[in-house]
């Protein structure tokens, strides 16, 4: 961590198994106590990520998405938030039972994130340069000047051009596409193992947020980081990740490989998704469109959370929840890597 | 102001565009009277020529003196034609939304004319002004901030009778609102609730709902999906299409998913920082567009497909968009276009067809402001 232009072609060696996951998220419960009472916004998540690897976590607004990212990172709002139960490991250690201080020394070194506006995420009256040098003077106790120069190094590395001039500019005097840069740079400014976007790109323009998602890329490959990206954008989804969990109403409703998924969702709410997507063979006709609204997590529906507006709930659906179990072929082999939280997966699978 | 202007005034950016069959009403009643009167399906019912806006950008406290405008809109033009939908997309910052404004006479356009039904509406004033807005109705982006939260749904989709109550007489206004409700698919019950008791979809109906109320002719959607959820959109666009069917509208879409524009729109603009860069149908923009930037923009669509990642040809576009306050001389994409020459820092391109494709049965032979217009496929979403 001490040289601050690496070129490396090979992946970095990273401390720890290179197999084993770099996070995993166990059983994760997280409530809310609201004034209507207690909101479950995340009910029972499981996933995990490797070095190197992609995770798209898709979902709706309050399907708790960014509720999850919230408490891996360790700044969920509580109160009222809570995490009331499960597990988060990093790098094979529980750091929900890890004091405060120690956390500290976890965000930014080996975890950092990316937020959807970052306007707001960065602070109006810092330049960035500051801004993007606290990382070192915070958590390597550098010199301002060597920060400045870090800084400078950083906002190189993600392209902004004339970074040393531009240094001491204030987050309003970049553009839109150029701040989203400068958030990444901070995310990446001490190499952590793990970065969660959430929403990266949601607030830019597709041109912009092309060139956005391809430095991201490059610099998670450069780095051989693990990268959780929280978007509803299926395209997005489809062009970067390995793997998707898809969340609704605090569950995984399914998980599986990038092109397995949009292939044969497993999940009446994946195949409802993709289904919506218009189409070019569809023009003119009417849209697929999933009918009903996202559930109230006051008064979650009984049984599957998706049953009200499923095409094929059945009685089951309406008083049983369908855990998240694997997903085997025809023959009974079971496909690596996919599972589905419903009755009639098999079903949904295979037509 | 006059002279920040005077030097665009010559340019005629769309020389190809159909003649525009003005009106000359010599009356108020005459003027009302022609813009009561049918327009045939596939007849332009709006034309816009060279609309131009301005804002000022000023110095000073005391004495305001204009040192410069941001060239928001600059010589638009464009027909519609009645019951089709024209999708207008582009960038934020390039114009579309102030186009909307224009259109809807919320904005006073600096310069240039706006034709509905051969009358131009940016002239006109009193009883046939009123008769126009009647006629052009709005859906705006963020259902959350458009519905006043102190009103009940029935006060809201109501209010437009107030002005008008030629349309619904006092006490059959209650009961054309249930109807309003019932037709975008809200139970007519919730007419006493307020806005912050329905969800985005839900609220989003309202301002159709209320954009219906005058039964106008054209309805100006300015995103009327973007701030919905995934799953609730396609439900919307589904209700804008049947609507159209039912009460024979023509639609502005402004949108900036590419997709959903494709979906509904029957043709299709692209702008740029203030100008229509391309303008064609559906089929011509997104299987054959010729101008760079249209190319760039479909080409940097995430495509919902994981298996077309590795194959396909991504263009890149560097830098961002530049300052509308200060557009690059030429061509205004020169400075992002990787075919950008000498002749692009010089000569403005009109928007026509390319010559080379001019007379020649192709869909690429469609009106695109580029020099070097070319046919280049991009995956196509």
């Amino acid at each position: 961590m001490t040289t601050s232009s690496i070129t490396a072609e090979v992946p970095r060696q990273r401390g720890g198994d290179a197999e084993a996951p770099v996070l995993e998220v166990r059983d994760l419960h997280v409530e809310f106590a609201t004034r209507e009472g207690v909101v479950k916004a995340v009910n029972g998540v499981n996933y995990s990520v490797s070095s190197g690897e992609t995770l798209a976590v898709l979902g709706e607004s309050g399907s708790g998405k960014s509720v999850t990212a919230q408490a891996i990172m360790g700044i969920l709002d509580s109160p009222p938030g809570r995490v009331s139960k499960g597990e988060i490991l990093f790098r094979g250690e529980d750091i929900l039972k890890l004091p405060e201080s120690e956390r500290r020394k976890l965000r930014g070194p080996k975890m950092a994130m990316i937020f959807q506006d970052a306007l707001s995420a960065l602070n109006p009256v810092y330049s960035v340069g500051n801004q993007l040098g606290e990382m070192f003077r915070v958590h390597q106790g550098m010199s301002k000047k060597d920060a400045k120069a870090k800084a400078i190094d950083l906002m190189e590395r993600v392209k902004i051009p004339a970074a040393r001039s531009r240094v001491n500019d204030y987050p309003h005097q970049f553009s839109g596409g150029m701040r989203q840069r400068i958030m990444i740079a901070m995310a990446l400014a001490l190499e952590p193992d793990l970065i969660i976007a959430d929403e990266p790109t949601t607030a830019l323009d597709v041109t912009v947020q092309a060139q956005v998602m391809d430095l991201l890329a490059d610099l998670q490959r450069e780095y051989n980081m693990g990268l959780i990206l929280i978007t509803h954008d299926l395209g997005v989804v489809a062009d970067v990740a390995d793997k998707i969990a898809v969340m609704y109403a605090g569950r995984i409703v399914e998980q599986a490989p990038v092109h397995e998924l949009y292939k044969r969702p497993a999940h009446p709410y994946t195949r409802g998704l993709l289904d919506s997507i218009p189409r070019l063979d569809q023009k003119g006709q009417e849209l697929y469109a999933i009918k009903g609204l996202p559930p109230n997590l006051l008064k979650a529906p009984s049984g599957c959370a998706f049953n009200p507006r499923c095409p094929k709930a059945q009685d089951i659906c309406r008083t049983e929840v369908p855990a998240l179990l694997p997903v085997t072929e025809r023959d009974g082999t079971e496909l690596a890597g996919r599972g589905s939280a419903c009755h009639f997966r098999e079903e949904q699978l295979h037509g | 102001m006059a002279e920040f202007d005077k030097k665009d005034d010559a340019v005629d950016a769309t020389p190809g565009i159909s003649e525009v069959d003005v009106v000359e009403a010599a009356t108020e009643t005459a003027a009302v009277a022609a813009i009561e009167a049918p327009v045939d399906r596939g007849e332009p019912i709006l034309q816009v020529r060279n609309l131009v806006k301005h804002f000022p950008l000023t110095q000073g406290i005391l004495f305001k003196k204009q040192i410069g405008a941001v060239r928001a809109v600059d010589g638009v033009s464009f027909d519609l034609h009645q019951g089709e939908t024209l999708g207008i997309v582009g960038e934020s910052g390039c114009g579309k939304s102030t186009v909307a404004k224009l259109l809807m006479l919320l904005e006073t356009a600096t310069s240039g004319e706006v034709f509905y039904k051969g009358q131009d509406i940016t002239k006109l004033s009193g009883r046939a002004l009123k008769a126009v807005r009647r006629n052009i109705q709005m859906v705006f982006q963020d259902p959350y901030t458009s519905l006043n939260p102190r009103m009940t749904v029935g006060d809201i989709i109501g209010e437009p009778f107030e002005i008008h109550p030629e349309v619904a007489p006092k006490g059959d206004r209650r009961r054309k609102v249930q109807e309003l409700l019932d037709v975008v698919g809200l139970n007519p019950e919730y007419i006493n609730r307020y806005p912050h008791q329905f969800s985005g979809g839900q609220r989003q109906r309202i301002g159709i709902a209320r954009g219906l109320a005058l039964q106008p002719e054209i309805i100006i959607c300015d995103e009327p999906v973007s701030a919905l959820d995934v799953s609730v959109q396609a439900q919307v666009i589904n209700l804008m299409a049947k609507l159209q069917d039912e009460f024979n509208l023509s639609y502005i879409f402004i949108a900036h998913d590419l997709s959903i524009v494709r979906h509904i729109s029957d043709r299709v603009g692209v702008m740029y920082l203030g100008r229509m860069a391309e303008i064609g149908s559906d089929e011509q923009i997104y299987e054959h567009p010729t101008h760079p930037y249209t190319q760039a923009l479909l080409s940097a669509v995430p495509v919902p497909d994981p298996e077309a990642r590795e194959g396909r040809e991504r263009i890149i576009l560097t830098g961002d968009v530049p300052s509308p306050a200060n557009p690059p001389s030429g061509c205004r994409f020169r400075t992002r276009c990787w075919k950008a020459e000498e002749r692009c820092s010089t000569e403005e391109p009109v928007l026509a067809i390319p010559t080379r494709f001019q007379g020649v049965n192709t869909p690429a032979a469609h009106e695109s402001a580029c020099h070097f217009a070319e046919e280049k496929a991009v995956l196509a979403i």
